[in-house]
């Protein structure tokens, strides 16, 4: 037992910004603050109930006290831990111990991003590390395309099972209006683009774009009384396991082995009640690493598990229905969108790629390189 | 103990580079070897680090090989060091696609440049599988 109660709060707001490539001059907290808005016109709030903030931003060194500025919140609470792509699905488990303790009552967690408009080297220099810089990786990729030679030399995962989630994302992002990628992809594309970092071409790494989101957050008791359908946080779980690659103690096993069956635990749900997974596709092999992490299929078996459009529209398992970090929006640190579609799936609203009977959907984030591992379980009313 | 006004970890670590050799620290409490070099022992805490120098020998495992462009190809690696610590390099002296998880590999120091100290490289081992 860690405290959190399973259904204590609800995301009671969620919202893009705008994605893409946006007006030159923009600022990443323009991007923070419009999605805040959007996400508080959903459910009806105002800027002046907000309580809480919760962000973190390669840009905005101090996310929450750059965005208070901003808003003119004077909040009562405030986090910006920052582990990478999966500091939202923290956040949303800090917010939920502030909500419970009555640290705070409303709270926002917002990420905004310009990494196209000004490049990826400005948006996110990276430090130097004196027994890894040396021998110039091409950071985070390499990182991850070393992992991928490790599953593919013990597991004998192939390049061809690496694109299928390339190319199950881009089918998902064909349906949905705001992606960024909007033509087909086939696995021979995939395995015969531009190489980066073997065995990853550029069509096995997330797009690089810019774009940010929010999320509303309250009691699940306050959340009854607004226009939006409550989604409840069911389950969390926050693991972390190392900061560098060379340092990661099996290229093949990440720390979601921790992560998920402390948020399955909490939510008391089995992987199999879960609807819709929403996994945090930077490259395509962490899909693979999540769906065994988490307890989809075996260790070593991922790479299989996808062939044959496993996790593409019309699949036994919706995967990343938005399109993912990989066709559909990636500024940066991507766990915000995560959850957002994963919460959207819950409320019924994803139109011609919804997934029947949606009450449970899992969010996963990833952050640094397979470095921290978040989980997140939203339910419906149904699923309460 | 490691008194940080008189030595860092990593000055201590470019000294032996410096002469040639791959330096790593044992904590003595538990005989764990420790890498990257450190000021205190992870795990037990301990301040019982001391400095050894390793034979140079270990095994790839992991690999990739980077594209930047207008260069050529450049292997980037994992390498496991036989005395049981484990530290990012590359291979060189072979087409780095032809560096592969389990070769057998040896250190070689490269001599750095004006940005950067001498820092260890690998080699295959000739013959060994």
């Amino acid at each position: 037992m860690n405290g959190l109660q399973r259904g204590s709060i609800a995301v009671v707001g969620a919202a893009e910004s705008d994605l893409g490539q946006v007006a030159p001059h923009t600022s990443p907290v323009d991007l923070m603050a419009q999605a805040t808005l959007r996400a508080l016109d959903e459910c009806g709030l105002k800027v002046s109930d907000v309580d809480g903030i919760f962000s973190a931003a390669t840009q905005v060194r101090t996310a929450p006290m750059t965005l208070a500025e901003y808003l003119r919140i004077k909040p009562k609470c405030f986090d910006g831990t920052q582990i990478g792509g999966s500091s939202f699905m923290s956040h949303l488990a800090h917010a939920q111990a502030a909500i419970q303790l009555g640290l705070c009552e409303v709270a926002v967690i917002a990420y905004g991003s310009t990494q196209r408009s000004v490049s990826r080297a400005a948006a996110s220099p990276r430090e130097f590390n004196p027994y890894e810089s040396p021998y110039r990786p091409l950071l985070p990729i390499s990182a991850y395309a070393m992992a991928a030679s490790r599953h593919m030399h013990q597991y004998g995962t192939t390049r061809e099972q690496l694109a299928e989630v390339a190319v199950a994302a881009r089918k998902w992002a064909l349906m949905n209006p705001k992606a960024w990628e909007k033509e087909p992809l086939t696995i021979e594309q995939v395995l015969n683009a531009r190489m980066v970092s073997h065995p990853f071409t550029v069509r096995d790494c997330c797009l690089v774009v810019d774009g940010g989101g929010a999320l509303i957050l309250t009691s699940a008791a306050r959340a009854k009384s607004l226009k939006q359908k409550p989604v409840y946080v069911l389950g969390v779980g926050e693991a972390l396991s190392h900061a560098t690659i060379s340092n990661m103690p099996d290229l093949t096993i990440t720390a979601a082995a921790q992560s998920g069956p402390k948020a399955f635990a909490m939510a008391k749900l089995k992987p199999s009640d879960v609807r819709m997974l929403s996994l945090y596709d930077a490259f395509t092999i962490t899909p693979i690493l999540f769906l065994e992490d988490l307890g989809y299929c075996p260790k070593g078996e991922g790479g299989r598990f996808v062939s044959g459009g496993t996790i593409a529209p019309g699949g036994k398992l919706p995967v990343n229905t938005s399109g993912g970090g990989l066709s559909y929006c990636h500024p940066g640190m991507y766990g915000l969108l995560v959850m957002i579609e994963a919460v959207r799936q819950v409320r019924g609203e994803c139109g011609q790629r919804q997934v029947r009977n949606c009450d449970v959907a899992l969010a996963h984030g990833n952050g640094g390189v397979l470095s921290s591992q978040c989980t997140v379980i939203f339910g419906s009313e149904a699923a309460l | 103990m490691i008194d940080l006004m008189q030595h860092s970890p990593l000055g201590t670590y470019y000294e032996h580079c410096k002469k040639g050799e791959l330096a790593y620290q044992v904590c003595t409490d538990d005989n764990t070897p420790v890498f990257f070099p450190r000021a205190v022992a992870p795990h037990t805490g301990s301040r019982n680090l001391e400095w050894r120098i390793s034979k140079g020998l270990g095994t790839v495992y992991a690999t990739t090989v980077v594209y930047y462009r207008n260069e050529p190809p450049l292997n980037v690696a994992l390498i496991d060091l036989d005395e049981g610590f484990r530290m990012m390099s590359r291979v060189e002296d072979i087409d780095p696609l032809q560096v592969k998880i389990g070769m057998r590999v040896k250190v070689r120091m490269h001599p750095g440049d004006d940005k950067l100290p001498p820092y260890p490289v690998f080699t295959a081992v000739e013959g060994a599988k």
